[in-house]
């Protein structure tokens, strides 16, 4: 009789959706596999210049010293393209910067730009593309037209004005907090280029979420259990947060994760092109471009950037990958 | 489908091993087709609303001026349209005699009409001309340019007859010859503009190839937009005879990298230039193709001189002197160029001062008697574009100064039409920057530091210095010209409105089967006398 | 049917009317002008300039200007080049066309299989091994990928050249370069959408039913397991045609996809004007396509 009791407790208390979902994560091992390879790469990338000298060194010493992980841009036009050694482990680029500090830093910018564009064109996008999906018909066309209008203005054209646009305000904003905050002018400086970026990025990418997320809400408000809501007499918002929403999860974790890669390229492209990250930052889009130059005559400058790039790409495809899996509430439990 | 994909390159393999021991290239050099990488579609082909090199090099195969560069000696002049010319004492008055069968490609003659014509049609104020400013020389042309002068008959260019051209300049000119082969001299046929329009009409499209006439030993036969441009010979071509070529085919091809591996290829004959990073590769891998030659310009930094932080000369002769020249030579720009001690480029008898040079020690010194120090750092940004290469060039320069002198230096890069205008507005602090001379004689580096002028983009002018180049213009003297001239560059440099780096080297590749090219430091050889031999 | 199509097509025609008025002062708010140039000239000569392009009137007369000329089927004249706007687009358009086919035949055929097995071996090496190789097209940037295939491939096989657009053969690898990087997302979208109806209860009744292996996923899985493709094809082709200026400054290749950056750098506003009207177009109209699409493979949608 006792034990009947405690098994009664026991099954009543269940186990919740989210930690369900944990232990089947857990049991894909690339997905395991990517989530560690990631944690490292985020580590190096933010954790170890700030254990470093996070600002460019004054002390001429220090800089005299070519102590790596301190100053990422130190030049030294005497000592272009040296082959990996112990003080310069991957070695230095073209104009004598270490190049696994430029990886570090790179990776910083890079990885901010995938993550805060991404959220941007997340939010925005699903937002948009869900009501847009759900509504009446006249509403839904008036609102994918904008998208189109939107989608057809041409980029460059957006970012050079964003670009300009934003920093003259972004100069105001900077000086304002650094002089009436106190905060450090090298890292205002060093953000303070990349929000105009971000903003363009992000406004681009929403656009094309909203589309897959509108397509998404389509396909599911005509399945059955909607319609049962529906019927029920539930709130058209009710609708969307309990019951659309949550079905629709599997598919746009697996576009977001496809979205933060694209940005990063995206992000290389601009800087291609000129209006991109700007100086004293870096990225790995500059890296990458920079390398290909020298494909011929340094390749090493090409190889070991993209290698770090894929690698980075591979694992937040196999994550995304695994989060849908675990996520998706019809998955097959064996 | 998928079949198909896999199975495409199987139906490949036969056409891959039966392949020719011929390479593309030599296909060319036998037809006489010279292949020529042009860096960008040209903006145009008429000869008087066109600024730009990359326009020169085509209409210079098309048209013909009065005179014709040598194919080897730099300071050379050969009949062009002109069959000889002679000037009076004091170089202010020169008549020249056109060939007598001169034609131009439809074979109508080619007569003293069409070059007044010319004339007239770019320096008439409502064509508006980019470059009139280079016919400014002749008699009363900028007043008639720029409206106040309503009759061209007043403007100093005469027909004698139909083949005695005369023209009156303003001042005494000894290097006329070398500007009539400037494209903004050449003739245009008057009756082909005519027929598509009035003569200060734009948008007529008379240079299409259907309607295209032109004087020189090519005539125009295809303009692919982003393509290619071609060129084949004028049959009627008062000198067809010497022409060795049957045709050019110009690539527009902005991508360096593309470019050099299209010549590695065996795509094409002549590069336009060679990427700063492939040039130690391309020395060593062909090292008889490869070119590196004195190219006529200078790459400075300007200083924007309406700034506060910039009046005093110490600061700016300490951002001078602080720069090792030669370290960025050979560890950024790589081309083999030469230091630039003044900004006229080194040319025949000219000798610049030599002003700009390194010294960090003096540099220190400056700067700290201008006040500046470590707690009290001098803050300036440098302004520089999005072209290849800039980054690093701006980056060098950036380091140097920061490690030598208490400075802070924060990099702007914008892109080229945003990089211009602010230039010209004057809305930067200190900008990377340079100058390609359009002629050999020093006046082309010095003359655009007149105050106003719209290439100065400095805010520095000294009525001195003004005072010195209108003397040196009017003086029949050639040594007593130069002297002067070099004074003048002398005053301009010791007050430093810019900091001159280096002057250009031309690096290019050159495919061995082509004959005739000679090295000239304005890049302009005259392709009448180029041919192909394998 | 029909309605909906001439509802779109209307719609269609204000988006384009929208677009171009936006463009048209958004590219006037950006510094500098087609004449701003490396040698400065006199102002009386950049004033005339302007006139001749009705740069110096108000913004709403020049966009009446504009969509007057348009009416009579000119696009203007390029102020940076001594064309008209019409003719470098009639001279680009083929290429960027056979460029974008190519791209996307190249896309579909690693996308949609690569998607379809990954799918099917869901969580083996195999699907592994598909993905990963999938993935290297948006792994890796163009710029980088097509000078590699340039510089190795191009090199050391006889009949395909470095770059250029000559024969068909210099189709093959700009098509590669362009198409790996769709073909990367249509094979993750595909198994993604693969692995959604795969699961479903229909699925599974026909599997039950005792439908063969085949018929169970191409009669009936892919269906609406593309659809999301499908969702992503339209426009796709559309940024082919016109993202396409890295691929053609790589391989010399006179498309369209570099005006939009050449044009925007130079500030030529009227061949800027004519290329974002093209590619309003193609938008409309690929997604109309693609719409279409989505109705004809999901029965349940045609009731709305």
């Amino acid at each position: 009789m006792p034990t009947e009791k405690n098994a009664a407790k026991d099954v009543i208390k269940g186990q919740s959706l989210w930690s369900d979902a944990w232990l089947r994560l857990k049991k894909n091992h690339m997905a395991v596999i990517s989530m560690a390879v990631l944690a490292l790469i985020f580590l190096l990338c933010f954790i170890l210049p700030a254990i470093g000298n996070f600002n460019a060194p004054e002390d001429p010493a220090i800089r005299a010293a070519e102590h790596w992980f301190k100053n990422p841009n130190y030049q030294n036009l005497n000592n272009t393209f040296a082959p990996p050694s112990g003080h310069h482990w991957l070695g230095t680029d073209q104009s004598g910067r270490d190049l696994f500090s430029r990886l570090l830093y790179g990776g910083q910018i890079s990885l901010l730009v995938g993550l805060v564009a991404t959220t941007i064109s997340v939010i925005v996008g699903v937002a948009y593309g869900a009501i847009a999906g759900y509504s009446s018909e006249r509403t839904d066309s008036l609102m994918m037209r904008i998208v189109d209008i939107l989608y057809g203005l041409p980029f460059l054209v957006l970012v050079i004005l964003f670009s300009l646009l934003i920093s003259e305000h972004m100069k105001e904003l900077s000086e304002f907090l650094i002089n009436d905050w106190k905060w450090e002018s090298v890292f205002v400086n060093k953000y303070a280029n990349l929000i105009p970026l971000f903003i363009a990025i992000g406004a681009l990418g929403w656009l094309t979420m909203a589309r897959v997320a509108r397509a998404q809400v389509m396909n599911i408000k005509k399945q059955d259990f909607v319609e049962a809501a529906v019927s029920l007499g539930l709130k058209k918002s009710t609708i969307l947060t309990r019951h659309i929403l949550p079905n629709m999860i599997g598919p746009m974790i697996v576009y977001t994760t496809l979205t933060v890669p694209s940005f990063i390229l995206t992000e290389a492209t601009l800087s291609y092109l000129g209006v991109g990250v700007q100086s004293p930052n870096s990225s790995w889009g500059i890296l990458l471009q920079e390398g290909s130059r020298y494909m011929e005559t340094n390749a090493r400058l090409l190889i070991v950037p993209s290698i770090v790039f894929s690698l980075t790409l591979f694992a937040l495809n196999f994550l995304g990958d695994g989060l849908r899996d675990a996520l998706d509430p019809k998955a097959s439990k064996d | 489908m998928r079949l198909a994909f896999i199975l495409s390159p199987a139906l490949l393999m036969p056409f891959l091993s039966s392949c020719d021991k011929e390479s593309p290239i030599d296909k060319y050099t036998e037809k006489k087709i010279l292949i020529v990488g042009n860096s960008n579609e040209p903006a145009g082909l008429d000869p008087q609303i066109v600024t730009g090199v990359i326009e020169s090099n085509i209409i210079t195969s098309l048209f013909e001026g009065l005179c014709v560069q040598h194919p080897s000696d730099s300071g050379g002049s050969m009949p062009g349209a002109a069959a000889r010319w002679d000037a009076n004492e004091d170089f202010t008055e020169w008549t020249f005699h056109l060939q007598k069968n001169g034609k131009w490609s439809d074979g109508m003659p080619v007569t003293t009409a069409d070059f007044l014509f010319a004339y007239e049609r770019i320096l008439s104020p409502d064509f508006a001309a980019k470059y009139s400013s280079m016919l400014y020389y002749i008699k009363n042309g900028e007043k008639f340019n720029k409206g106040e002068l309503k009759d061209f008959s007043e403007v100093g260019v005469k027909a004698i007859d139909d083949h005695t051209l005369k023209i009156f300049l303003r001042a005494p000119i000894p290097f006329l010859p070398h500007l009539t082969k400037h494209y903004t001299w050449y003739p245009v046929p008057k009756h082909t503009v005519l027929a598509h329009g009035t003569m200060t009409e734009r948008n007529t499209y008379w240079t299409a190839p259907e309607s295209m006439v032109s004087n020189g030993p090519f005539k125009l036969e295809t303009w692919k937009f982003n393509d290619r441009i071609e060129v084949i010979r004028n049959p009627h071509y008062w000198d067809a005879d010497t022409v060795k070529l049957n045709a050019i085919r110009y690539l527009p091809i902005g991508n360096k990298y593309t470019e050099a591996r299209m010549f590695f290829n065996d795509q094409m004959h002549v590069t336009e230039r060679l990427a700063p990073e492939m040039i130690g590769y391309c020395r060593e891998r062909y090292p008889e193709e490869f070119r590196q030659e004195v190219y006529l310009g200078c790459d400075f930094i300007r200083f924007n001189m309406t700034l506060e932080k910039f009046k005093d000369v110490r600061v700016r002769k300490a951002l001078s002197l602080a720069i090792d020249r030669q370290l960025i030579i050979d560890k950024v720009t790589k081309g083999g160029e030469e230091p630039a001690q003044g900004i006229v480029s080194p040319m025949g008898e000219y000798k610049t001062a030599g002003i700009a040079k390194h010294n960090a020690e003096q540099a220190s010194q400056l700067i700290a008697e201008a006040g500046y120090s470590d707690s009290n750092k001098l803050k300036f940004t440098l302004l520089t574009t999005d072209r290849d290469g800039a980054k690093t060039y701006a980056e060098a320069f950036q380091d140097m100064w920061q490690k030598i002198l208490p400075v802070e230096v924060s990099i702007e890069q914008r892109e080229w039409k945003s990089y211009q205008d602010m230039m010209s507005k004057l809305g930067y602090e200190m900008t990377t920057g340079g100058w390609i001379g359009d002629y050999p004689d020093p006046t082309t580096f010095l003359d655009m530091w007149k105050k106003g002028d719209g290439n100065n983009r400095t805010g520095w002018h000294s009525e001195e210095y003004e005072k010195l180049l209108g003397k040196a213009e009017l003086a029949t003297d050639p040594a007593e010209r130069i002297r002067l001239l070099r004074q003048a560059e002398t005053l301009f440099l010791n007050e430093h409105p810019i900091v001159p780096i280096y002057w250009h080297t031309s690096v290019y590749l050159l495919h061995d089967s082509v004959k005739n090219w000679h090295p000239l430091p304005l890049r302009n050889q005259p392709y009448k006398f180029i041919d192909l031999k394998k | 049917m029909l309605r909906i199509i001439i509802s779109r097509l209307t719609q269609g025609i204000l988006v384009i009317f929208c677009l171009l008025a936006i463009t048209f002062v958004l590219i006037r708010l950006m510094p500098g002008d087609p004449f701003t140039g490396e040698k400065s000239h006199a102002a009386h000569i950049i004033e005339k300039n302007r006139e001749n392009f009705s740069l110096d009137k108000p913004i709403p007369i020049q966009f009446g200007v504009y969509l007057t000329k348009l009416t009579q089927g000119d696009m203007g004249d390029s102020p940076t080049r001594e064309q008209k706007v019409s003719t470098i687009i009639k001279h680009s358009f083929p290429a960027s066309l056979i460029l974008g086919i190519c791209s996307m035949i190249v896309a579909i055929c690693i996308g949609i299989p690569a998607g379809v097995i990954a799918a099917l071996k869901k969580n083996s090496l195999i699907d592994y091994g598909t993905m990963v190789i999938a993935m290297i097209g948006i792994s890796i940037p163009s710029f980088v990928i097509g000078p590699l295939l340039a510089s190795y491939v191009a090199m050391n096989v006889p009949l395909l050249k470095v770059a250029g657009w000559g024969d068909p053969f210099d189709w093959i690898l700009p098509s590669i370069t362009l198409g790996a990087m769709t073909g990367a997302y249509i094979a993750r979208i595909t198994r993604g959408g693969m692995l959604e109806v795969i699961n479903q209860d229909y699925i599974r009744t026909a599997k039950a039913k005792g439908v063969s292996q085949f018929n169970l996923i191409f009669k009936h899985a892919i269906r609406g397991g593309i659809i999301p493709a499908v969702a992503y094809v339209g426009p796709a082709f559309a940024m082919l045609l016109t993202g396409s200026f890295v691929v053609e400054t790589i391989f010399q290749i006179p498309g369209m996809g570099q005006h939009f950056v050449t044009a925007t750098k130079d500030r030529d506003y009227f061949l800027l004007q004519g290329v974002v009207l093209l590619f309003g177009t193609l938008i409309v109209l690929a997604n109309l396509a693609a719409d279409i699409a989505l109705v004809l493979l999901n029965p349940r949608l045609r009731e709305a």
